[in-house]
């Protein structure tokens, strides 16, 4: 079942296009990832699964019911959803701000403050940070803020909108993991817009690579895509056409360390080879062999 | 100094004749002035006719305004409604364009973010955009505070008493005195008027000093286990 889009449009009065005809079906429980530059509606495409954006045409479906006939303020209550700059509330307190959503509707404050506290737990935050304002934190610790916000109301369907974009590496490297933890434990329906590549190969099950006007370039898992890219332009937006993403291995590291290299000589990971020897490797060691081609999983295992 | 023991009494009573002018504008102003200033703030064409009828309802001269008001509103002369009305009309002047600009400083992505949340509009405008308004209203309400206090004075020109019967009584009695106990009284009283006002902001807006706390007061929030409900919303 999971979420459907069905040839859906978006024109705006001016005449602009935003999305020309796009279908996908979005899988339950997994992670699905938006990914393309801007202006290629990603963002917009998420607004229409809680209508902050209705479409000018078309469908979309949440297991099965169209969710142009669900009332907007209640079809958003039941959707988590988490921004960049977090989003959230600067006049209330942390505990208030996860909060948010079931006291709207209706419980009770101090059992909505009780769970709420449960969550932060739940994403990593120390309890002690409960009374603050969203001023007094970091961005990272907003941006965790924000996602047990998403989770408050314990929603089948978490959407993301480039939650990550604003905060520096080493703590979306962070938030990054943390998601993928979080993933594993409570597997929501999660659909993820970004513009990084990587972090859409990190975090995706399903990744979608659009093109300007919501059109799909290729929809595939990382590997698939990564292995078979359809086109010059998801070849190129991979990084494989620039050979970012064929790595040979280059010279020995410490112990069994392989140091691998890109096409253009720039290192661009680490392989543990036995002997220094990459023949000897099992192949398909880990479900994506993200350790040797992906960069933003070594500052993670780091 | 005489003078002023001596007249104690009288002096208080004007002071007490002047607040039920100058308090009754200055709330009544506030509070119609946030409804048209959020209109102001959310379209263009309410905003530029609103903020230009406010400029020009703020040009027309203080007396003018008090001897037209009850020919307008068919009052009687010496009704101290007059002097509300007249102060009331330059207190939405000044404080329609700040509430259009404390509902335009409220930020987009929080706004945006509160309804993906699931606020209705109506819930958005009373836990969100209002609170999230209140430091520029408040900096508007001190400044209406402050001129409707200095501008309730024109009203002992039509005869309606408050502290600016002081200055008339001094002009016609060649008494300058009388003319610099008025001006204290006024200043004074505009001073209470501002301090009573930021502390209500400071009581309902605790989110509102400062991003970073003071090392006292963050060991105060950390100690406490939750925070009482100051906002009550």
């Amino acid at each position: 079942m999971g979420i459907e889009f069905h040839h859906v449009r978006k024109t705006y009065p001016d005449g602009t296009t935003a999305v020309e005809d796009f279908s996908i079906t979005i899988p339950s429980h997994s992670t699905t990832v938006f990914v393309g530059s801007s202006g290629c509606g990603k963002t917009t495409l998420l607004r229409m699964i809680n209508r902050m954006v209705d479409p000018t045409d078309g469908q979309i479906l949440i297991d099965g019911e169209d969710v142009s006939g669900i009332e907007p303020v209640a079809l958003r209550r039941r959707i988590g959803y988490v921004m960049q700059n977090s989003g959230l509330l600067p006049h209330r307190t942390v505990v208030d701000n996860v909060a948010t959503v079931p006291v709207l509707t209706g419980v009770p404050k101090t059992k909505a403050r009780t769970a709420a506290l449960g969550l932060l737990d739940r994403v990593g935050l120390d309890r002690s940070l409960a009374n603050r304002y969203p001023g007094q934190l970091s961005g990272g610790q907003q941006q965790r803020v924000g996602v047990a916000r998403g989770l408050a109301a314990d929603p089948n369907i978490l959407l993301m909108d480039e939650p990550f974009g604003a905060v520096d590496p080493i703590v979306r490297d962070e938030l990054q993991q943390e998601l993928l933890r979080l993933q594993r434990e409570i597997g929501k329906t999660t659909v993820f817009v970004t513009h990084d590549i990587d972090e859409a190969f990190l975090l995706g099950t399903q990744v979608v690579i659009l093109k300007r006007g919501g059109l799909i370039a290729q929809v595939g898992s990382p590997a698939e895509i990564l292995a078979h890219p359809a086109d010059d332009f998801v070849a190129d937006f991979v990084g494989a056409k620039r050979g970012k993403r064929r790595l040979t291995a280059e010279q020995q590291g410490q112990g069994d360390d392989v140091l691998l290299v890109d096409s253009s000589g720039y290192p661009a990971g680490l392989v543990a080879a036995p002997g220094g020897r990459l023949d000897l490797l099992p192949a398909g060691s880990g479900p994506k062999s993200r350790s040797i081609s992906n960069k933003t999983d070594q500052a993670g295992d780091a | 100094m005489d003078w002023v023991l001596s007249h104690l009494d009288e002096i208080w009573a004007l002071t007490v004749a002047h607040v039920g002018l100058a308090a009754p504008a200055i709330l009544l102003g506030f509070a119609a002035s946030v409804p048209l200033g959020y209109f102001a703030s959310r379209s263009r064409v309410a905003g530029s006719v609103l903020l230009t009828i406010g400029n020009i309802l703020y040009t027309i001269p203080g007396i003018a305004l008090v001897v037209l008001v009850p020919v307008a509103a068919g009052l009687a002369i010496l009704n101290p409604l007059n002097v509300v009305i007249a102060l009331f009309l330059y207190a939405i002047a000044i404080m329609v364009r700040s509430a259009s600009d404390a509902f335009g400083s409220v930020s987009a992505d929080v706004r945006q973010s509160a309804a993906a949340q699931g606020f209705s509009p109506v819930q958005r405008f009373w836990r969100v955009e209002l609170p999230l308004a209140g430091p520029v209203l408040l900096a508007g309400i001190r400044v209406v505070s402050v001129s409707t206090v200095s501008l309730t004075t024109v009203g002992a020109l039509v005869g309606i008493p408050n502290l600016g019967n002081l200055f008339t009584d001094a002009f016609q009695r060649q008494f300058p005195l009388e003319a610099v106990v008025g001006l204290v009284a006024v200043l004074l009283l505009a001073a209470v008027f501002d301090v009573v006002l930021s502390a209500i902001g400071r009581l309902l807006m605790p989110w509102n000093r400062g991003t970073s706390v003071r090392g006292r007061d963050r060991a105060r929030l950390e100690a406490l286990p939750t925070r009482p409900n100051v906002t009550g919303v």
